[in-house]
């Protein structure tokens, strides 16, 4: 490319490249050109039409009234009709038809499933985690652990109504020295791995019976019926140690230590109408007034599906 | 390389050439005419190639009969697309194995390269569609309107009645022929017993009418009124395949070193006479009539002798001073593309030999060897030593590709599984522990039923030591539908090996238990 021209006559703009390679300045062909000025004249109509013309203020708004904005809403609009309307049929059975049924009918079952991958998302992945995987000391719902009952009639009540955990600190009667709290705690940690009748924790267990646990957590360290006593027999514990801040008086190294605090500070216990210091916060909230009754029940059946309930 | 200019910039090999504008032909390109003013009206004769293009077209008979041929009470070849199947005989290809139709077209693309590297463009000039039904199309217009000469006459004639009553007929059957084609096309994609019967009650859909008028009217068109225009215009696959050709490719050449300088008979026979009248004037008549009598021949065998033997001798000398080609025009005249091979290998030959028939039935009556026009490479004619064609490296690349498309496509046919199996393994959470200590997983398993009958799936788990599975233990699938299973599979901690453990899950169908697949997974736990 440079001021040698090999083709001087041939109208060629003076770019060569590779030798021969050369850019030549020929006019567009005649409809090409006209399609090009009616181009310009449309940009007038498209001027008065759109908005345009940017002012000092904002600018013109155009005779059609168009936003980008309103074309999306209209459309989406359009779109949650057809959805509406194509759905209509399995809406009325989940409003209409009771949780046992629709449990039976496993197209609508699997239709609730389908619809509340986005409810569950924005409402509840927030403590219990995606797919209810759970997060630290908030349950996970994907195992086989139900504090108040897997089945589908318990998780809708659980869901619609909230739940609030309830344990005393140092016992029901409130009594339990230092030392009396270590014992029962080894008693637990024993429970849990099927040792509890085991003569080195036989102290501990006189205590668990004399703190008046058996009241909730049952003779046997395993709740009679769901009643958000956690079940001490099995393997899953309701709070692991976790150093989040909300607790002063002690340092949770291992799971024993969360057993302790637990025991020590219960859970959701008050003191002049405030949390003390060190115990468990353990709520779940409402959510019929928030969500309705027809999404409640498809997350309880979304739930329940998660880990296959009971 | 070329020098460099005063000012730095290099000489271009252009810069000998004084012109302007540089098109191919002014930098000595020959350009080779091609037809595409008024209708080819090719000559039809009988031959060898002839022959072979009959045959050739018949392939395509399978085309019209194949949708009728049944199998086990279905269509043998129908193309399902509303249930997305393709079912061939016995065998059904769902969209899961649709990479053997990847292959079937793999194969056929590199059977082209290669057949057109060994032979030129024997599919456009004996297997193409558009070659073939505008061979019949044509032979259809010589049974209505007779030889070219007449219907050239016929189409320079003004419109009017008789005009019509000829060309009616054959417009009419040429249409019949189109709604054939799309027809039977169409049947290939819906039940044919059926389509006819929709189609007597006027009762197809709009994309079966739009293809039924759309193709019938396109064939109609194409092989009636465009012909060789599509081949030299816009078929992509004749310039493709032209690039395949190469110097060891055989194609329908002229030979010009036998056929040059070509001269009409007139000219030979002007030519014979001349020399005669020479050898009058040369006194050669009387040398030899001396000769013969001296042989002791009698006076009038003597004469008889003496113009046969300077009529060969003169013949021979003509031979020499002319070449083989007599300028018949025939080879130009059989073509339906309108070319003059004589020019040379072109872009608008078809390489279809039905200049090589004519050639020969001429050389067969002026008593001269066949194989004037002949397949042959321009390597044979520049005298070099062609290999065979198994040892040329393009055409062996092109068979070992085809090899291993061919190897695949039998490998898959023989292996097809009535029955796929997919497992998805949960991630949100990867894996839960139960209140007993063991590790769940969850997995989603889909099942495609390929067989024709209802499937009633069962699903067992298999692993190490302690693994226990819950399922819906039968899960019921209608043919070429997938149907679905939530399993959950426990192990204890202490089955899992770095947190994670084989498992295999097995699907057999209870209908008929010697379908059964094995899908291999991975159980994932904590790593402590």
């Amino acid at each position: 490319m440079a001021g040698h021209n090999p083709w001087p006559n041939e109208g060629n703009t003076g770019h060569i490249w590779d030798e021969d390679i050369r850019e030549l300045d020929n006019p567009p062909p005649l409809w090409w050109m006209l399609a090009f000025y009616a181009g310009f004249v449309m940009i007038v109509f498209y001027a008065i039409y759109y908005p345009t013309i940017p002012l000092a203020n904002g600018f013109t708004k155009g005779v059609a009234g168009w936003t980008a904005v309103k074309e999306y809403q209209e459309s989406y609009n359009e779109l949650k009709a057809w959805r509406k309307a194509k759905f209509a049929d399995k809406e009325e059975a989940l409003a209409s038809k009771p949780l046992s049924e629709i449990m039976k009918d496993e197209d609508l079952k699997l239709y609730a499933v389908a619809t509340s991958k986005m409810l569950f998302g924005d409402n509840c992945a927030a403590c219990h985690g995606a797919g209810g995987m759970g997060n630290p000391n908030f349950p996970v719902l994907a195992d086989d652990d139900w504090l108040w009952g897997g089945h589908i009639n318990q998780i809708y009540a659980s869901i619609a109504n909230g739940r609030v955990g309830n344990m005393p600190a140092r016992g029901l009667m409130g009594n339990l020295t230092d030392d009396e709290i270590e014992k029962v705690a080894d008693y637990v940690m024993a429970l849990s791995e099927g040792k509890g009748n085991d003569p080195s924790v036989a102290a501990g267990k006189a205590i668990f019976a004399k703190g008046m646990c058996v009241a909730c957590h049952g003779p046997t360290g395993k709740p009679v019926a769901p009643n958000g006593a956690a079940n001490l027999t099995d393997k899953i514990w309701r709070f692991a140690p976790v150093n989040d801040g909300s607790c002063t008086l002690m340092n949770e190294q291992t799971q024993r230590d969360a057993v302790v605090r637990t025991i020590k500070y219960g859970v959701n216990v008050k003191k002049n109408g405030h949390l003390i210091d060190c115990t468990r916060r353990a709520v779940m909230p409402s959510w019929k007034p928030r969500l309705g009754e027809k999404d409640v029940k498809r997350l309880a059946i979304y739930v329940h599906e998660l880990g296959g309930g009971q | 390389m070329s020098e460099q200019h005063r000012d730095g910039t290099r000489a271009s090999l252009l810069d000998e050439y004084e012109v302007n504008s540089k098109t191919l032909e002014d930098i000595g390109v020959e350009i080779l005419p091609v037809n595409t003013g008024k209708t080819v009206h090719a000559k039809r004769i009988p031959g060898h190639y002839r022959t072979l293009k009959w045959i050739a077209a018949s392939v395509w008979l399978t085309l019209f009969f194949g949708p009728y041929l049944r199998w086990n009470g279905h269509q043998a070849i129908l193309w399902d697309l509303p249930n997305r199947q393709f079912h061939f005989f016995g065998i059904t290809i769902l969209p899961q194995d649709i990479w053997v139709l990847a292959m079937i077209l793999l194969f056929f693309a590199l059977l082209l390269a290669a057949v057109t590297a060994i032979a030129g463009r024997v599919w456009c000039g004996y297997f193409c569609f558009h070659t073939v039904w505008t061979d019949v199309f044509t032979w259809l217009e010589e049974k209505f309107e007779g030889p070219p000469a007449k219907r050239i006459k016929l189409d320079q004639q003004p419109l009017n009645w008789e005009k019509i009553k000829v060309k009616l007929p054959k417009h009419l059957v040429w249409l019949l022929i189109g709604f054939a084609t799309s027809f039977s096309f169409l049947a290939f994609f819906t039940d044919s017993f059926d389509l006819w019967k929709r189609l007597f009650h006027l009762d197809l859909g709009k994309w079966e009418w739009l293809t039924l008028i759309g193709l019938g009217l396109a064939t109609y068109f194409f092989a009636g009124f465009m012909r060789e225009q599509v081949c030299i215009g816009f078929c992509p696959y004749a310039r493709i395949q032209g690039a395949m050709i190469d110097e060891a490719t055989i194609v329908p050449t002229y030979d010009k070193d036998r056929g040059e300088p070509r001269a009409q008979m007139k000219e030979r026979n002007a030519y014979v006479r001349k020399l005669l009248q020479q050898y009058k004037a040369k006194g050669e008549e009387e040398k030899l009539m001396e000769q013969f009598l001296a042989e002791g021949m009698d006076e009038r065998a003597a004469k008889k002798k003496v113009q046969e033997t300077l009529r060969q001798r003169a013949n021979e000398e003509a031979d020499h001073h002319f070449g083989d080609c007599i300028d018949c025009h025939l080879c130009v005249d059989v073509c339906p593309t309108g070319v003059d091979i004589r020019l040379g290998q072109q872009f608008g030959c078809i390489t279809c030999g039905l200049c090589i028939d004519a050639c020969d039935s001429i050389m067969e009556k002026i008593k001269k060897p066949k194989g004037l026009i002949r397949y042959a490479s321009l390597d044979d004619f520049l005298g070099k030593e062609t290999p065979k064609w198994y040892k040329r490296p393009r055409v062996l690349i092109y068979i070992t590709v085809m090899t291993i498309a061919a190897g695949l496509l039998l490998w898959k046919l023989t292996h097809l599984s009535p029955i796929d199996v997919k497992a998805l393994h949960d991630r949100a959470p990867l894996f839960v522990q139960m209140s007993d200590g063991t590790i769940q997983n969850k997995y989603t398993v889909k099942i495609v039923n390929k067989t024709p009958n209802k499937m009633m799936a069962k699903i067992t788990v298999e692993g190490p030591k302690g693994l226990v599975f819950l399922t819906d233990r039968v899960v019921p699938v209608e043919p070429g539908t997938v149907g679905q299973a939530i399993v959950r599979v426990r192990l204890p901690k202490s089955a899992l090996k770095n947190g994670r453990a084989p498992i295999r899950i097995i699907v057999q169908d209870q209908n008929h238990p010697e379908i059964r697949t094995t899908y291999e997974s991975v159980f994932i736990g904590p790593k402590r």
